[in-house]
């Protein structure tokens, strides 16, 4: 605090004084859509948990008996969890292109000092979804 | 010794599940939790299934799909929590959750696979 002739003796306090801050509404993340696609992305994490629960499930009752399984195939085939099922695949797909349209910002590739452009950064990406996509299907449909 | 911090060793992690995640996670989705069970695609039997999650690179193949992907998760939920809903108070309480959770799922996993 300046000492001011009007103010000679600077008002110390024990404590640090508190600063100002506005408050900021828990849901600030509604008002513009790149606010609001910033948290659809985070909140794409659970589409990936869920996933994994998912899966997890599937290998337990796989382990425990054909009628298990099959129990389980049928609760999946509930209008409900169709429809949960559905969002979450969109939520998946959406991680997949947001995780690659960030790639090329994160990794700044250079060839003879020019900048590659991010097409082709991200390009091999989607390359690699593709592979990996039809292999996965490949070896679950070989018969 | 400067104290180190471990947001890289955390950030690796959540990086290396995103792109597992990414490249992996929509077609298992659409085959197992939609394709086979509506019967758009003709789903493997169930020994066919059997035998391929019984195979050695396959474990492995679904231990590492089913951990780092939780390893991603935990970190990315971790700061939507923080950022999103600015749930700051709790802190230590969602780090301990969101990890916890990634180390029990992992552990799930490396149990039902190895006991297959």
């Amino acid at each position: 605090m300046e000492n001011h002739p009007a103010n000679p003796l600077p008002h110390y306090t024990e404590y640090h004084p508190r600063w100002y801050r506005q408050r900021v509404s828990t849901y600030w993340w509604l008002g513009r859509w790149p606010y609001l696609r910033f948290i659809l992305r985070e909140l794409s994490s659970l589409a990936v948990a869920y996933f994994v629960a998912l899966t997890l499930a599937q290998i337990y009752a796989l382990s425990q008996s054909p009628q298990m399984y099959a129990e389980l195939q049928e609760w999946l085939r509930q209008p409900a969890a169709v429809a949960l099922n559905v969002v979450v695949f969109l939520f998946a797909v959406f991680h997949t292109v947001t995780w690659f349209a960030a790639a090329p910002k994160a990794m700044a590739v250079r060839m003879r000092g020019k900048r590659v452009p991010e097409w082709a950064v991200a390009a091999p990406n989607y390359a690699a979804w593709l592979v990996a996509s039809a292999a996965v299907t490949w070896f679950l449909l070989r018969g | 010794m400067p104290k180190t911090s471990n947001d890289a060793f955390f950030w690796g992690l959540f990086s290396a599940g995103g792109t597992l995640a990414a490249i992996l996670v929509p077609i298992h989705l659409f085959l197992f939790a939609l394709a086979f069970p509506m019967g758009w695609l003709s789903e493997p039997t169930y020994s066919s299934l059997m035998d391929t999650v019984r195979l050695p690179l396959v474990r492995v193949y679904l231990f590492v799909l089913c951990s780092l992907p939780l390893f991603h998760w935990a970190h990315r939920f971790r700061f939507t929590l923080y950022d999103g809903l600015q749930i700051k108070h709790l802190n230590e309480v969602i780090f301990a959750c969101c990890y916890g959770g990634a180390i029990a799922g992992t552990a799930v996993a490396g149990w039902l696979l190895w006991n297959i």
